[in-house]
C-alpha cells in the first residue's frame, strides 16, 4: 500500500498504526503532530489509528522560530 | 522599584523581553541565552519532520518554566494559520499562539485582514492569541474586538535589524488600544529596545538580533538589561522636551555680579 507522508509517497509492506510508522522511521512519537487526511490525530490514539491505502499524512514539530 | 509585573492569557509576567528560537549557529546556546535574557516567552515554529535525516530537538533546549508561544509563519492565509495553530496545540504545549500571516516574500509584511479573520476563529476556540501586523491603529481596533490576547506591531520588516522604524504608529497604538502592545520584529539594538519600553510598549519580541550577535548569550543579557531600563524610565515618566535651552543651573547669584 501506498501512503503520503509529509508530501512524499511511501510504500508500506503492511497496514502499521502510525505508531508503529514513527517507530519505523526513529522519530520519538512525543516530539511530533500528525495530520491524517487533514485531521489531527491526537497522540494517544498513535497506537490505534492504523494507515489505510491512499492516506495522506504531515508529520510535524517544532523547530526554530522567531 | 516594587514587582512590575503584567498579564497575557492569564500568565503573569515579570519579563518584558520575549524571545525567539530562530537562526541560532548552535541551539545547544539557547539555554544560556533564556538565562541571561530573564525571558519567560520564547517562540517557536512548526515544520515537516524531515524523514530522511534526525535532527536535533529545539525543545530539548527550552527551560521548563518558559511560556511557549508557537507561531504560525509559513501561513499565507487566515485557514493556514488556524489549522497551524491547532496542530501547535495538539502539541500539548499550551493555547499560546502568535499568528503570522504572510504572503509577500519580498518584506515579509504581515496582512492585516487575515490576521483578524484567523483571531477571530482561534480566540473563539480559546486560543491566546498575539497576533503580529503592521502598526496600524485600525487592524489593531479589529484585533481587540476579534479577541487578541495582545498587540504585536513591528518595528521593521522581520530580520532586518532596522530598528523602530515604525515609532509614531507604535506610538500610537500605545496611546489607544486597551491591550499589551508588543514590539516584534525589526529591533536590533538594545538601545531601540529600550526606547520601545520608553515609550510606553509593554514589551518587545526579539529574535534575529541575538541569535545572530557574535556573542548571543552578552546580547541576550544587554537585551534584558535595556528592556529593564526602558521600562524603568517609563513608569519615572521622561521630562518635557524644549526647543531652546533650560538651563539646569541657576540663573542667579553669580560670582562678581551685583547682589
Amino acid at each position: 500500500m501506498i501512503v503520503t507522508i509529509n508530501g512524499k509517497a511511501a510504500e508500506l509492506d503492511e497496514p502499521l498504526t502510525i505508531h508503529a510508522l514513527l517507530e519505523l522511521k526513529e522519530i520519538a512519537p512525543q516530539a511530533v503532530v500528525v495530520e491524517r487526511n487533514g485531521d489531527i490525530v491526537p497522540g494517544e490514539q498513535f497506537g490505534e489509528v492504523r494507515l489505510n491505502d491512499g492516506d495522506h499524512l504531515e508529520v510535524l514539530r517544532f523547530v526554530g522560530g522567531g | 522599584m516594587s514587582e512590575d509585573s503584567f498579564t497575557i492569557g492569564g500568565r503573569i509576567l515579570t519579563s518584558r523581553l520575549f524571545t525567539g528560537t530562530g537562526k541560532y549557529g548552535d541551539d545547544g546556546v539557547i539555554p544560556a541565552v533564556c538565562e541571561a535574557s530573564g525571558s519567560e516567552v520564547i517562540t517557536v515554529a512548526l515544520r515537516r519532520v524531515d524523514l530522511e535525516s534526525t535532527t536535533g530537538n529545539v525543545m530539548d533546549c527550552i527551560p521548563e518554566h518558559m511560556q511557549l508561544l508557537p507561531n504560525t509563519s509559513g501561513a499565507r492565509n487566515a485557514d493556514e494559520a488556524v489549522r497551524i495553530a491547532r496542530l501547535a496545540r495538539a502539541m500539548g504545549c499550551g493555547d499560546w499562539i502568535k499568528i503570522e500571516v504572510i504572503s509577500d516574500n519580498r518584506y515579509l509584511l504581515p496582512d492585516g485582514y487575515e490576521t483578524v479573520r484567523a483571531t477571530e476563529i482561534l480566540a473563539k476556540e480559546g486560543f491566546t492569541v498575539l497576533p503580529y501586523v503592521n502598526a496600524d491603529l485600525y487592524v489593531a481596533k479589529a484585533l481587540v474586538d476579534a479577541g487578541a490576547a495582545a498587540v504585536m506591531p513591528l518595528g521593521a520588516p522581520i530580520g532586518t535589524n532596522r530598528g523602530l522604524k515604525t515609532r509614531e504608529m507604535v506610538r500610537i497604538l500605545i496611546e489607544e488600544i486597551d491591550l499589551p502592545i508588543v514590539v516584534d520584529a525589526g529591533i536590533g539594538r538594545p538601545s531601540e529596545a529600550c526606547e520601545a519600553m520608553e515609550m510606553g510598549a509593554d514589551a518587545v519580541l526579539v529574535n534575529t538580533a541575538i541569535a545572530t550577535a557574535g556573542d548571543p548569550v552578552s546580547m541576550a543579557r544587554a537585551f534584558g538589561r535595556a528592556v529593564k531600563a526602558g521600562r524603568e524610565a517609563y513608569l519615572a515618566g521622561p521630562g518635557a522636551k524644549h526647543v531652546l535651552a533650560d538651563a539646569s543651573s541657576p540663573l542667579t547669584g553669580f560670582l562678581g555680579g551685583a547682589a
